[in-house]
């Protein structure tokens, strides 16, 4: 065992020494290996995922069945719906990216509770094998849709429960991660590193992990209630035994609006972080960027009742909800304008990290723009639970957070695996992807402002135009994928070697220590004097 | 865009093409200058970048300038709401009903119909009722949407239809196996020939012409009743046991807890129609199916016997 508080010549991730092979892996405890752990997971997954997305496609190129029944359709769109976002999205950034760099960029030699990050991949992982049960289990995967919506989640026989445990049980890895770097970040800034100071990637994980600490909780209480109900018949959800459904909703997206937050977030730190790198300027406008960073962080807990615009809810809770939605649209926007002016007067890098950030606002911005017609009551009642949705959430969280990531992995690979890939092929999948991306949801929102529901196993003929853009895109974009990972996974087992310490010319710490970084990141804690971003001199 | 054909269409599309209308501004406005910025400042045309930390006017033009269009957009919004909001008191009143997976759509007289059918340039309020799981009433054509929640009583919709014609009504909220078979049709008429029709309460008591094919009738009954969306017509179990080969067989069922074999003859038809779960067929769960009394009429179940005798054919 050791101690941080010990004597500097014995260093607390030391105990890691007695692992050899597998366990040197999945036992350490130090932030890097953790945050190469949940990679791997996530990329394992996502792959997974992605394949359960192109199957739905496929059926959906056509009316009538093309590769499979309602049944089956029925529990794709849920296990995609569950990998995507509980075990890929929600951790996303900050579990990867945010384990392997918050230390290094606040300049220091680890997260605050080691071996309760540790715990946090367990957990994880825990969580992810009780969801897997739910597929192979009892009387059939479930079918629900990854929102669990009451009634229907307590009156199918399908494998239910495992599920909502497994979501359970992966939300108290996300509180921990979240308690771990908001005491990481107010405690152990290098020297000289105020709060505004601090580089923006660390400043967007400190506004989500509050999310994380604050809003996950009440998921986990709605899960239990679940279990609660279908186990020991209490009435808290389900009308036939005196429960309101529209309780379980509230609930539901009291979570999961602010979730969304948890995912998009870490993706506009990164973004952040980049976009100044390759315009070799200094960020326009840092103090705006974080000031709306936790502006979305707390508005964010107020808007959840814009998922429900139809459900019943009384006039005057509608338009409430309305308006403050309209509200968190503006620190939205104030980020992308001074992302594009911090390219103003720039020198202009064109790299494949820069391209994802690019490609990244102006998805972003399609997102973005098309949420306002969700907020807005009027549009709203006609788009609500149709394609338009489908549609514009894929803009934002594949198109945002996914680009973010894709961005982030892209910057960070030299630093993380000491070799580099091959920029050619990165480009090229970078390409392929974003052309298939947009042919697969752009013509979504146009099905559903035609009028088609989400979550359709088959459809009417008047639909049959869009569908076929959309199926084909998504083929296009898969593409896209095997060659983006193919490349990646082939450099970084026998790329170019670099112990360059900082190939991009970024100016953050992380590009000051050694490639890959050492064991304990910093020889010696550096002391900060200058704002995160000096391109000056 | 859908056409539209009711009284909200005005509004919704006015707000429609408030948001859209800006949003494009902005976003192939920011998009052009991205690509301009691209071209202009690449490190082979401009090598070395000017510092710029920020300004305060501009981060206070991009805040207020959005804000005062959000705002905008706020308002558009809910002036073309409101009115869905505002019921009147007078109008033609049907309630419509959802269960797994068809709707059903009763009329003050007593009608049931499968189909929702109204008058043209006439206020329809629609009591909305669910008997299982959350459903939801979407007609594109109309740009209404209420979700029908089992349990909340008191929850309706209303909506003006000002075009006649035929439109798509579709159930938007995903309520499980055949959610997305769960669509049906407004059929909008002229008020003459729609009381016309309101009053024909023959229609009811369906007239058998002579020689009329009465598995045929049977079949369309089943058809349009959505039986089908459980009870496959190949053996296959979709919720519920299959239609096929039914007929005249000894059916293994439970009755209140005994496990016994009844003769599938008229009599069990009609008691699975009207009380599914006194003689739960073994092997599948009660509860799934709810009672059609009211809405089948006995005269139509012995139209569904003739089907079932002649899938044996």
């Amino acid at each position: 065992m050791s101690d941080s508080n010990n004597a500097h010549n014995v260093s607390y991730l030391d105990y890691k020494g007695q692992y050899k092979g597998l366990s040197a892996w999945i036992f350490s405890t130090d932030h890097k290996r953790i945050g190469l752990l949940y990679l791997y997971t996530m990329l394992a997954f996502f792959s997974v995922g992605a394949i359960l997305g192109l199957l739905m496609k496929t059926e959906l190129i056509a009316p009538g069945a093309t590769i499979m029944g309602p049944k089956a359709y029925n529990a794709l769109f849920t296990l995609h719906g569950i990998i995507m976002i509980f075990i890929i999205v929600v951790p996303g950034l900050p579990a990867v990216f945010g384990n392997f760099f918050l230390p290094i960029m606040i300049g220091a030699k680890d997260v605050a509770f080691p071996r309760l990050n540790l715990l946090s991949w367990w957990l994880y992982v825990i969580g992810i094998l009780i969801v897997l049960t739910s597929q192979f289990l009892g009387d059939g995967p479930p079918d629900t849709g990854w929102t669990f919506y009451a009634p229907y989640s307590f009156q199918t026989p399908a494998n239910v429960l495992p599920a909502v445990f497994g979501a359970f049980v992966m939300g108290f890895s996300s509180i921990l991660t979240g308690i771990n770097f908001v005491v990481t970040i107010h405690r152990m800034r290098a020297p000289g590193m105020t709060w505004f100071k601090m580089p923006l990637f660390p400043w967007t994980l400190y506004g989500t992990a509050w999310i994380q600490i604050l809003a996950t909780p009440v998921i986990g209480i709605t899960l239990l209630l679940i279990v609660a109900e279908r186990l020991l018949g209490i009435g808290i959800f389900d009308p036939a035994l005196g429960g309101d459904p529209i309780l379980y909703q509230h609930l539901f997206w009291i979570y999961s609006h602010p979730a969304v937050y948890i995912m998009i977030l870490p993706g506009m730190g990164v973004i952040s972080e980049i976009i100044p790198v390759f315009s070799k300027k200094t960020i326009f406008g840092y103090k705006a960027i974080v000031l709306s960073t936790m502006a979305i962080a707390f508005v964010g807990y107020f808007v959840w009742g814009h998922h429900m615009f139809t459900s019943g809810m009384s006039g005057r809770a509608l338009y409430t909800f309305s308006f403050l939605t309209f509200l968190v649209a503006i620190p939205s926007a104030i980020k992308v304008f001074n992302w594009v002016s911090t390219m103003h007067k720039g020198s202009l890098d064109m790299q494949t990290p820069f391209y994802w950030a690019v490609s990244f606002i102006f998805v972003f911005m399609i997102g973005g723009l098309t949420g306002l017609v969700l907020g807005s009551l009027a549009t709203n009642v006609h788009v609500h639970d149709t394609h338009f949705v489908v549609a514009h959430f894929h803009y934002i969280v594949f198109g945002g957070t996914g680009y973010a990531f894709m961005a982030a992995l892209h910057y960070w690979f030299p630093k993380m695996f000491g070799r580099m890939y091959d920029l050619g092929w990165a480009n090229l999948g970078w390409g392929i992807f974003f052309i298939g991306f947009n042919a697969l949801y752009l013509p979504m929102f146009f099905l559903g402002m035609q009028g088609m529901p989400r979550r359709y196993y088959d459809y009417l003929p008047d639909f049959h135009g869009g569908n076929i853009i959309s199926s084909l895109g998504a083929w296009v974009m898969i593409s896209g994928i095997i060659i983006i990972f193919a490349n990646l996974i082939r450099s970084a087992r026998h790329g170019k070697k670099t112990t360059q310490k900082n190939p991009w010319g970024g100016k953050t710490l992380e590009w000051q220590v050694e490639t890959p970084p050492t064991l304990e990141n910093f020889e010696e804690i550096p002391t900060i004097e200058k704002g995160p971003y000096h391109f000056g001199e | 865009m859908n056409p539209g054909a009711s009284n909200f269409v005005e509004g919704v599309n006015n707000a429609f093409i408030f948001i859209i209308g800006i949003s494009l501004f902005f976003l192939i406005g920011i998009t052009l200058v991205i690509i301009l910025f691209l071209y202009r400042y690449n490190k082979k045309r401009h090598p070395k970048a000017v510092q710029i930390e920020g300004s305060n006017k501009l981060e206070v033009i991009w805040t207020i300038i959005p804000l005062a269009l959000v705002m905008g957009m706020f308002y558009y919004g809910y002036v073309g709401w409101k009115p869905m909001k505002r019921i009147p008191d007078e109008g033609v009143r049907i309630t419509a009903n959802a269960r797994m997976w068809s709707f059903s759509f009763t009329y003050e007289n007593g009608r049931i119909t499968e189909k929702l059918y109204v008058p043209v340039d006439t206020a329809v309020i629609v009591r909305l009722n669910a008997l299982d799981v959350v459903h939801s009433l979407y007609i594109p054509a109309f740009r209404v949407k209420e979700d029908m929640v089992p349990g909340l009583a008191n929850n309706q919709m209303w909506f003006q239809p000002n075009k006649v014609g035929n439109y798509s009504l579709f159930c938007t909220e995903y309520c499980g196996l055949q959610h997305s078979f769960m669509h049906t049709e407004v059929v909008v008429m002229e008020p003459a020939e729609f009381w016309e029709w309101y009053s024909d309460t023959t229609a009811v008591a369906i007239p058998i012409e002579e020689g009329a094919d009465l598995a045929l009738l049977g079949r369309q009954l089943v058809e349009s009743k959505g039986c089908l969306a459980c009870h496959s017509l190949d053996g296959s179990t979709i919720i519920g046991p299959s239609f096929l080969g039914a007929w005249g067989s000894n059916v293994p069922v439970v009755t209140n807890g005994q496990e016994r074999e009844v003769a599938f003859d008229e009599a069990y038809v009609l008691r699975s129609i009207y009380e599914p779960d006194a003689d739960i067929h073994q092997g599948y769960r009660a509860g799934q199916m709810f009672s059609y009394q009211g809405e089948i009429t006995e005269q139509q179940i012995e139209l569904i016997v003739e089907f079932l005798k002649s899938l044996n054919e």
